[in-house]
């Protein structure tokens, strides 16, 4: 474990990684150790990549992936006794992905010859539990979404609560090695153990946002992998993980607007960060120090994050070169969509159901689906991709192969011979599953950190698991 | 007639959640930052229109030591629905470029 509080100049923050998968680097490992890392943390997720990992329960990055990373972080928490803080287990952060990231552990632990002391913090959320809150009162919405309702939190296949760092600092006191989090706030995990050593929690919170995706506040993310946060009593300090690597004052300010729509606050479990009044400074050619964040305490609320599973779609691509329909694309797309609407109440009818197809021309205006400003040059291609969306995956597979052979064969005008545009698979259609989405952006209220925590442990040595705890 | 483009040293878009695009205009140095970061060019009505949102939620953050105005919106449909399309909203921003600022 660390020194005691008040024996510590800076609490040192090893930041291997953005997230947990992507490719630790064992140099950069060694080389935050030999600098003096107290911790290793990082997250291991995001709601970045969409709602099918909540949902589902499943990782975005793959076992093997993370086990690699887990492998040369398990392996230098044991040979230097520091602990090692990894939040937002498997990519959701709800009992799925924890727990999946758990055995994960446990092989790696096995596999090493380690014995580590491991928490595992769940923050999935019981659907009654939660509804008791929304009865009292407790539960807010935050803008854009509406309140909440009974029907929307059972709209959703899975719910989580996104953590603050008091878990984490409560496990590492019963003496964790490592502690394996559900949802937590991306900025918490780094935040946890400055925060625990008694460091101003303005400077610690800020650390952690800086710090939360690793080297993306360097000049080079692609030429690095983690950063080294020294958070002190009047500032702390970003240094990259890889000597080649550089932080600047603008590297490292500007990554407060990233992914954040408020560039001087951030909301954050019992508390708002406020950078207005921070200062940069360039130390070294590699360092930056920053001062001057505050916090304001507030009454403690949990973010909540619940995913629903929704209808089917199956898809198919194809590619036109034709150079008439590439100059009048717009008139193309809407006279197909008619058509393939068309087909489907002729030939499936009112057995189709709600179903919808959008076609989407890759090359013109898939990314915006707003029309093309006039006079813009017609392309040399576009792709066309076909998504038939439906209550069941077999409808909407109906409905795709019901419109097959207008995708690859519909003309522009009607009194010309048929064109063959270019399929690129056989089948042509994909059946690609559900419709995952966030249904909640709201906050809850609670009474302290750990009222919708909970706490398992695992002694790996002993082959102990234990509930409770907190 | 200026257009953003020929302002900025970079302007990027992305998902701040999944229920919010941020977008992070960088202007090419002092002077720009000053002559446009209040444009009425780039405020809540043309993001509204660019983007068919509500103007009324359109956020607006003038970070003057950067010479970056930052401006966070609503998504038009929450990300991952039946029809998305850019998942991580980081295309988003090709759409402002040529709005033409005097």
């Amino acid at each position: 474990m660390t020194p005691a509080d008040g024996t510590m100049k800076t609490v040192n923050v090893l930041v291997p990684v953005g997230s947990l998968g992507v490719g630790v680097r064992a140099e950069e490992v060694r080389y935050g150790i030999e600098r003096g890392a107290h911790v290793i943390a990082s997250d291991a997720g995001s709601t970045d990549s969409g709602a099918a990992y909540l949902a589902l329960g499943i990782a975005k990055y793959h076992r093997e992936a993370v086990k690699r990373d887990l492998q040369v972080l398990m392996a230098a928490q044991a040979a230097h006794g520091i602990p090692l803080l990894i939040g937002s287990c498997g990519q959701a952060g709800g009992n799925g992905g924890l727990e999946w990231t758990r055995d994960i552990a446990i092989e790696v632990s096995n596999e090493l010859k380690l014995t580590p002391r491991i928490a595992v913090i769940y923050s999935e959320q019981n659907k009654d539990v939660l509804k008791k809150k929304s009865a009292l009162g407790k539960i807010h919405a935050l803008a854009p979404l509406g309140p909440i309702s009974d029907a929307l939190i059972d709209s959703c296949e899975h719910i989580v609560a996104m953590m603050g760092p008091e878990p984490y600092i409560d496990a590492l006191k019963m003496g964790a090695d490592i502690v394996l989090g559900g949802r937590t706030t991306d900025t918490a995990v780094l935040a946890a153990v400055p925060l625990m050593h008694g460091m101003p929690p303005g400077l610690a919170w800020h650390a952690g946002k800086i710090g939360e995706c690793g080297a993306q506040c360097t000049v080079n993310p692609a030429g690095g992998a983690g950063v080294l946060l020294r958070v002190g009593v009047d500032n702390f300090e970003v240094e990259p993980l890889s000597p080649a690597n550089r932080c600047t004052q603008d590297t490292v300010s500007a990554h407060m607007l990233y992914e954040n729509s408020d560039p001087f606050s951030l909301v954050e479990p019992g508390g708002i960060l406020r950078v207005i009044d921070s200062r940069y400074l360039q130390v070294d050619p590699r360092t930056v120090r920053v001062t001057g964040a505050t916090w304001d305490p507030k009454p403690y609320t949990m973010k909540l994050e619940g995913a629903s599973a929704g209808p089917y779609q199956t898809i198919m691509i194809v590619g036109i070169q034709d150079p008439h329909v590439l100059a009048n694309l717009d008139a193309f797309h809407d006279k197909m969509l008619a058509a393939l609407h068309d087909r489907v109440a002729k030939t499936i009818g009112s057995e189709a159901g709600d179903y919808h197809i959008s076609l989407r021309l890759y090359g013109w205006n898939a990314m915006t689906g707003r029309p093309v400003p006039s006079g813009a040059a017609a392309p040399r291609e576009v792709g066309v991709l076909f998504v038939a969306t439906a209550a069941t995956q077999s409808m909407a597979t109906l409905i795709a192969k019901a419109c097959n052979p207008y995708l690859f064969h519909f003309p522009l005008k009607m009194d010309t011979e048929l064109p063959t545009y270019g399929f690129a698979f056989s089948p042509a259609d994909i059946e690609r599953g559900r419709v995952y989405e966030f249904r909640l952006n709201h906050v809850v209220e609670v009474d302290d950190p750990f009222e919708l925590v909970r706490t398992e442990w695992i002694d790996v040595g002993s082959g102990v698991s234990t509930r409770g705890g907190t | 007639m200026t257009k953003l483009r020929e302002v900025c040293r970079n302007v990027r878009s992305k998902c701040a959640g999944p229920f919010w695009v941020t977008v992070d205009i960088c202007f090419d140095g002092r002077k720009n930052y000053e002559s446009y970061h209040q444009s009425e060019a780039l405020g809540p009505a043309a993001f509204a229109s660019a983007f068919g949102i509500d103007a009324a939620l359109v956020k607006r953050f003038s970070i003057a030591e950067l010479n970056v105005l930052k401006v966070s919106y609503p998504r038009e449909t929450p990300q991952g629905g039946i029809v998305e399309r850019d998942m991580h909203c980081g295309q988003q921003y090709v759409s402002l470029l040529d709005i033409e600022l005097d």
